[in-house]
């Protein structure tokens, strides 16, 4: 039971929230939070709403798979440090042990005049506030060639779950000797160390099964997260197997045919046996459909993550455009909270404290090597600005190396019952 | 916490134990094992006169005790069932469980990596074996000193957080640290004496406790807002 010590303190705050006026819920009985999306940014706002409010707020959580693969860590279960059902988890407790409504369905629309939520299975729901944690969607033509409809030959395996296992049954089936090409996304994309942590996990991946095979990176841009370090890392675990090619020499002059499997970079073509094309990326769709938008993502206020568009409409983690957090589920995690302390406020009348972001990203570049970069931030009247950060350095030893990868397997532990309960 | 009167007590449980667990930390440096204990145990263990509870129980009289029994102490779940089960403090338990306290005990709250060489693990238990056979053994010096690493303002430990501002704040230390008190690769931090957890906040503030995470979040976390942590930590038990 998750409540115990707070059941003594609910008393008071429900005794509280009586008297406060519940301004956003005039005219029925209690406030109604709809989140579309249990991801990162999603699952946390709703638990932490439901938890925190104590049944003061009506939750309901939108997410259409009944299991949440997490993009984090499935670069590791590429590697084959994690099974794929390491990575799955449920939304059963945050139904049964924090009252969330979890519905399975696609929210398809946002009529923010009428405040209501519509469903791909139908239904209406109405809301007194919106968070949307949608994640992203990839912007259409970004890499020639590619399409949606291509992602079985041509797996991006940037949403986790079946692509994950696609992309990693075509690299065990590559023929010895053979070619795995990555077309990285340009900025601003999730997970910024993302794409690079996975060239680490297949090249772990390869030197054991598969060691005289290559691995191509064509690259948009001409630096990428913890460069040094990722490269000071190939250079000592996998040194020759790993082709980076980044702007300077045309990495972002790409072309790919799925049907013939074939990568064309400045020019010239290769076959490849795999090719991960993970394209360039936009707010998931429902943030554009609820109008809320401008341009690729979805501009918020640092303060409480509402969006510049509609005050009761909030947008979490990948979507929203907020300033210097990298999109990690680390920063949605951490946005979340801030977001369900402030939308709690507006509807119980609850204590709203000051906004504090933070965001870690461990890497694992080799089974005990692993490396970290993080930084804190504020809200301020702009933006999301950051205060202080860290990165590993180059050379240190095995042991802290060896460490840091520990690190993140709590963290991991940390954020998923974060999250889920 | 506990006095001399009751370390009798169990001084005798020990002397009826003495055998096996005897032979193996006796064979162990004892001046060795007071070094290891200072660097690796004594941040959150206090052991000899007037040793109290702290992060972590006190340590006297621990060969023949029963796993998770110390009075006063507020145990994972895990542990206080092993102890129920039977288990008790020998030198071959103790030297498993301090070589992987995970691996041991898996709920257990002891945020430690590991003695990973059994003559370390030897030489430290030599020396709490010290505390163990004999009260008369427990020097007599001056009380053990906090087990901080850092010295505070007297002024900022006495501040009085506010729970609920607290509980707000911690939501930042659950992306990596668990409530459930569980310490896989991150330590716990829940059920600390404030002034403990305020001592340690205030070190890696002040960067004298090395990690980058955690100097970071500390540094722009102000003495009420830390005070505001270590309120909430100190009951959350889930
Ligand atoms: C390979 C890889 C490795 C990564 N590693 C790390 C890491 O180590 N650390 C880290 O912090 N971050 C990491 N990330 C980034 C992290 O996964 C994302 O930043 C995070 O998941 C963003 O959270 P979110 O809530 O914005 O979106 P998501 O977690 O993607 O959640 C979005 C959810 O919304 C649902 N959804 C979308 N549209 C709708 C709709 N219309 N109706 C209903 N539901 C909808 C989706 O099904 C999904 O479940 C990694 C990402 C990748 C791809």
């Amino acid at each position: 039971m998750k409540f115990n010590r707070r059941t003594f303190i609910g008393s008071a705050v429900a005794a509280s929230t009586l008297s406060a006026p519940m301004v956003q819920a005039a005219g029925h009985g209690k406030p109604r939070v709809v989140v579309v999306g249990g991801g990162a940014g999603g699952a946390t706002a709703a638990r932490y709403i439901a938890k925190d409010s104590e049944g003061a707020i009506d939750v309901t959580l939108i997410e259409p798979t009944r299991t949440y693969y997490t993009c984090f860590f499935s670069n590791l279960y590429i590697g084959g440090f994690k099974t794929i059902d390491d990575i799955g988890h449920s939304y059963g407790t945050l139904a049964s042990e924090y009252g969330i409504n979890v519905v399975h369905d696609w929210a398809i629309g946002v009529d923010r005049d009428a405040k209501t939520v519509s469903l791909a299975g139908g239904a209406t729901v109405p809301y007194d506030k919106l968070i949307l944690s949608p994640g992203i969607d990839f912007v259409e033509g970004a890499v020639t060639g590619w399409d949606l409809s291509a992602q079985n030959a041509m797996p991006h395996a940037y949403k986790a779950g079946s692509q994950s296992e696609l992309l990693k049954a075509q690299l065990m089936a590559m023929p010895e000797g053979g070619t795995y090409a990555m077309v990285a996304p340009p900025n601003p994309y999730r997970c910024p160390p993302g794409p690079y942590e996975r060239v680490s996990m297949v090249a772990h991946y390869l030197k054991q099964n598969n060691p005289t095979a290559k691995i191509i990176v064509a690259d948009p841009k001409p630096k990428f997260s913890k460069m040094s370090l990722f490269q000071e890392g190939w250079n000592n675990h996998y040194a020759g197997m790993i082709d980076w090619i980044g702007e300077e020499f045309g990495g972002g002059n790409v072309e790919v045919d799925p049907s013939a499997m074939t990568v064309s970079i400045d020019g010239d073509v290769t076959n490849v046996d795999v090719c991960n094309v993970i394209p360039a990326m936009k707010a998931g769709r429902i943030a554009e459909l609820a109008g809320v938008t401008d341009g690729n993502w979805a501009p918020v206020n640092a303060a409480d993550m509402s969006t510049k568009a509609d005050p009761d409409v909030y947008v979490l983690g990948d979507a929203s455009q907020q300033g210097d957090m990298p999109k990690s589920g680390f920063s949605a995690n951490s946005q979340a909270k801030v977001c369900a302390n402030a939308v709690r406020g507006a509807l119980t009348g609850s204590r709203v404290f000051p906004a504090k972001f933070s965001s870690t990203c461990w890497s694992l570049i080799e089974t005990n090597d692993g490396v970290k970069v993080g930084a804190t931030y504020e809200a301020t009247d702009e933006k999301i600005a950051k205060v202080d950060g860290f990165i590993s350095a180059t050379g240190e030893t095995a042991e802290m190396r060896k460490a840091t990868y520990e690190e993140s397997e709590g963290w991991y532990a940390g954020i998923t019952a974060d999250m889920f309960g | 916490m506990m006095g001399r009167a009751g370390l009798f007590g169990l001084a005798a449980v020990c002397v009826a134990l003495w055998g096996a667990a005897a032979i193996a930390a006796e064979s162990g440096d004892i001046d060795v094992g007071e070094k290891i204990f200072k660097k690796n145990c004594k941040s959150c263990h206090q052991v000899g006169a007037n040793a109290k509870n702290r992060v972590g129980p006190q340590l006297n009289g621990l060969f023949g005790r029963q796993a998770g029994s110390v009075e006063g102490f507020r145990y994972s779940k895990s542990l206080i069932r092993a102890g129920v089960n039977g288990l008790e403090w020998h030198a071959d338990s103790l030297s498993a469980y301090i070589e992987d306290p995970r691996v041991f005990a898996s709920g257990t709250r002891m945020s430690f990596r590991g003695l990973k060489d059994a003559g370390e693990r030897q030489d430290v238990l030599a020396y709490l074996r010290t505390f163990s056979d004999d009260p008369s053994n427990i020097p007599e010096a001056d009380p053990t000193a906090e087990g901080t690493d850092h010295a505070v303002d007297p002024e900022i430990l006495a501040l009085e957080g506010d729970p609920e501002y607290g509980e707000y704040l911690s939501s930042e230390c659950t992306t990596c640290h668990q409530t459930s008190g569980s310490n896989d690769g991150i330590p716990s931090i829940t059920l600390w004496p404030e002034d403990a957890f305020v001592t340690a906040m205030h070190a890696y503030k002040d960067k004298k406790r090395e990690h980058p995470v955690m100097q970071m979040i500390a540094g722009r976390l102000n003495n009420e807002e830390i005070a505001a942590l270590a309120a909430y930590f100190k009951n959350l038990e889930e």
